[in-house]
């Protein structure tokens, strides 16, 4: 771990521990494969262990799906597909999604509680923005379902058949909801695979879907590790691949799948450009910066991870940064007050852990918070680095954790030169008072979300998605349901 | 006494200008009867990065013109085919059409330019949307062009197989370098003459004729180039589509009838263009509701 090399600065005070209570909800101590509405042993007879990231503490086993598993689902999904699905009316199909989507708010506190466990993410997060808007997907495109010929003018468009999803462990309940809801809207079956250090929402969804009555082999959760999501991918059976994850991973799907027919969507990863202008309302810029690189411990594929703020305020901005990273609060995520939870996993921790020794070993100069880390579990401390050059590791590697590079910069076309300058486009932030260079900024950067003076805002409508190889296809909105459909002929 | 007639050479077509091949090396496609019908460049390696340069650097200017001045444009190469109608037509027979044929071929290929002038100005009004986020923010999403798009010409037309994948591409504000069919390249060459006399800015459309197998894996692994467009590649596709990943360029095949006027529309269009997102506040601080 990097040297902390600079002194607390701001006055620290303490609140009391606020802890949600574990008491009302269940996991059991093992969890089988979802497949027909049942659960089903896995043939490879093999199960892995989650853990909880903030007290390295076993939360459960989990059924690890072979060929063979992931077969049997695939087939349920088909036979689904044939027989049931694509004979449901939309207006049935519809109520079927908005009766997932109730029973969701219902039990949304025991989901947020169990995202937080598994997943490491402080409380605040899994309640007030997961899960609510893992929830709100579902409501959202379960309305599609009846109106599909209106999203796409003067073309009729049919389901594709079989969607198989693979899902990231950053937002996990919330990643499931942005797979199933539109390929369930738009008429598809589904085999969902989550990551495998965070299964546990899914699995939870599979017990809610099951409450619902979607008809058996509808939706398929298949759990396990790369290899699972390996047999879904080079399934035969399967018309579509929808995968969020790394760039890496989205570019082996893309050859496995080369000349297959099957249809993709990625959703990949970023090294987006947050850039602050020196008009910009700093305080709440400084917040925005916050929010953006540390948001979900910086396990977002659209991290406003590259900061750029202009020159005349860089020393005013990175001074207020440093006071309001020293006031974050890391620690228990079942903590209501905790702003920074744990890092997902002890491989995540230690891929952070190397970035941040290339940053320092590169001459950037590091500054991280001031906090305790807790004894037990995968923590990292808000780190910056200043001074970072724009061909350095860290302002061009994804390293999707609580790390952030500063760049300075004195005119627009400087910057937008700058923040184009990678291979990914997923994202960018633009902080200024002035509306005529909002939307200069905005039209110029070459990325597929643009938030001017607010950062990592998501909502159902809004289409999400990426330039260049930060993958390609949107998820969320109208766009969304282009996803899951194709042209009739 | 007759007249010895000029025959044309046959060059290729790299930011609006029209050099030979780099490698000097040339093909000499032949008709039904196996009678040579011109020589043509058998284009390199080089050739296709020559070209793809041209395309980026046309880029920028090309993608911010106003949706409005594409359109004027794009209407401008309809007028400059429909006056060299009658050399196309002798062009395509040379090829193997009959006249009826090649009569037919391009004037729908005008009809076709005309069609996607029309939508310069018009698609992103009808992709674009504005969403009604919970927040208080202004939230749309709009078409944007998607940067150098290699088209694969349609192997078993000369022009309307062209003109059908290229136009929808650079409408949009996309550039575009084409190879052209291999046994077919007259007209593209011909064509590109028609572009360059048409304010296409130079660079906006590249041009390549050669040898498909050598140049479309450049093409297809070029790290600069964005989407790839072509109908069905049959022993190439698998070998392509892998080539293509790299960069994560979008691939779109399409296999269509292009002398059936149905094969166009505002899905050739989309498939090139990014959509993008964009969160705009709103100011909600007074909470004043206006009840009238």
């Amino acid at each position: 771990m990097a040297k902390n090399t600079t002194k607390k600065q701001a006055p620290s005070w303490d609140y009391s521990p606020s802890l949600e209570s574990t008491s009302h909800i269940t996991i059991l101590p093992r969890y089988e494969l979802f497949i027909n509405n049942e659960w089903v042993k896995p043939t490879s007879k093999k199960y892995f262990k989650t853990t909880n990231p903030a007290t390295e503490e076993v939360l459960s086993e989990i059924a690890w799906a072979n060929d063979k598993d992931v077969d049997l689902a695939v087939k349920a999904a088909r036979k689904a597909y044939q027989d049931v699905w694509s004979k449901t009316t939309p207006k049935e199909r519809s109520k079927y999604i908005y009766r997932i989507a109730r029973l969701m708010q219902e039990q949304a506190r025991e989901l947020s509680v169990i995202e937080t466990l598994d997943a490491g993410k402080p409380i605040r997060e899994a309640r007030d923005i997961d899960v609510p808007l893992a929830c709100n997907h579902f409501f959202y495109y379960a309305g599609w379902a009846d109106k599909l010929e209106y999203a796409f003018p003067n073309q009729p468009m049919e389901a594709l058949g079989v969607a198989g999803q693979i899902i990231p462990w950053n937002f996990p309940l919330l990643m499931a909801a942005w797979k199933i809801a539109p390929a369930l809207a738009a008429g598809n079956t589904v085999v969902l695979k989550p990551a495998e250090t965070t299964s546990l929402t899914a699995l939870k969804l599979a017990e809610i879907i099951k409450a619902s009555g979607l008809p058996p082999g509808v939706v398929n959760i298949v759990t396990g590790h790369g290899d699972t999501g390996a047999a879904i991918v080079n399934h035969p059976d399967i018309n579509k691949i929808a995968f969020t994850g790394s760039t890496n991973v989205g570019k082996i799907i893309q050859r496995a799948i080369a000349g297959t027919g099957k249809k993709a969507t990625l959703e990949l990863g970023g090294k987006s450009a947050n850039i602050i202008f020196d008009d910009a309302p700093i305080d709440q810029a400084v917040e925005g910066i916050i929010n953006g690189i540390f948001f979900n411990q910086g396990h977002v594929c659209c991290a406003g991870s590259r900061l750029f703020v202009q020159e005349n305020i860089a020393e005013l901005v990175i001074r207020k940064l440093k006071h309001r990273m020293d006031s974050l609060y890391l620690g228990n995520p079942l903590d209501k007050n905790t702003d920074i939870g744990a890092i997902n996993s002890k491989e995540q921790l230690t891929t952070i852990e190397k970035y941040i020794k290339i940053g320092i070993a590169e001459g950037a100069e590091i500054y991280q918070s001031a906090c305790e880390l807790p004894s037990k579990g995968y923590y990292c401390r808000p780190t910056i680095f200043i001074n970072v050059a724009q061909s350095s590791t860290i302002s061009q590697e994804e390293i999707f954790g609580p790390v952030l590079s500063i760049q300075t910069f004195r005119t627009v076309d400087e910057v937008i030169q700058k923040a184009n300058n990678s291979p990914y486009g997923l994202a960018a932030g633009v902080w200024t008072d002035k509306g005529s260079r909002i939307f200069n900024l905005t039209t110029k950067l070459r990325a597929g979300v643009i938030w001017a003076n607010t950062y990592n805002k998501f909502d159902p409508t809004s289409p999400f998605g990426g330039y260049k190889e930060s993958g390609f296809g949107r998820e969320g909105g109208l766009h969304g349901l282009g996803a899951y459909l194709k042209m009739k002929v | 006494m007759n007249r010895v007639e000029i025959l044309k050479t046959y060059k290729i077509y790299i930011g609006g200008a029209f050099p030979r091949t780099e490698s000097g090396r040339y093909y000499t496609p032949v008709n039904k009867t196996g009678e040579g019908i011109g020589n043509m460049c058998l284009s390199s390696r080089k050739d296709v990065r020559n070209a793809v340069t041209a395309a980026r650097k046309a880029f920028g200017s090309w993608s911010e013109r106003s949706a409005f001045n594409r359109g004027q444009i794009i209407y401008r190469i309809a007028e400059m085919l429909e006056g060299r109608k009658e050399q196309f037509i002798l062009e395509l027979q040379k090829q193997g059409s009959t006249k009826a044929e090649a009569e037919k071929e391009v004037i729908l290929a005008i009809d076709r330019i005309v069609y996607y002038a029309g939508w310069c100005d018009k698609y992103n009004q009808v992709l674009s949307a504005v969403n009604p986020v919970s927040s208080s923010h202004f939230n749309f999403t709009t078409c944007e062009s998607m940067g150098i798009v290699g088209v694969l010409a349609p192997q078993t037309t000369s022009l309307i197989g062209l003109v059908s994948l290229l136009i929808p591409a650079i409408c949009s504000g996309n550039t575009a370098v084409l190879i052209a069919s291999e046994k077919l390249p007259l007209c593209a060459i011909t064509f590109a003459e028609v572009l360059n006399s048409s304010d296409v800015p130079g660079g906006v459309v590249n041009i390549l004729t050669g040898n498909t197998e050598e140049l479309l894996p450049v093409l297809a692994s070029h790290m600069d180039v964005n989407a790839l467009i072509s109908e069905s590649l049959g022993s190439l596709e698998i070998e392509t589509a892998k080539a293509a990943v790299d960069n994560l360029k979008r691939k779109f095949t399409y296999n269509a009838d292009w002398s059936s006027e149905k094969s166009q529309g505002l899905y050739y269009i989309s498939d090139c263009l990014e959509l993008k997102t964009t969160w705009h506040p709103i100011e909600n601080i007074g909470g004043t509701t206006s009840s009238y």
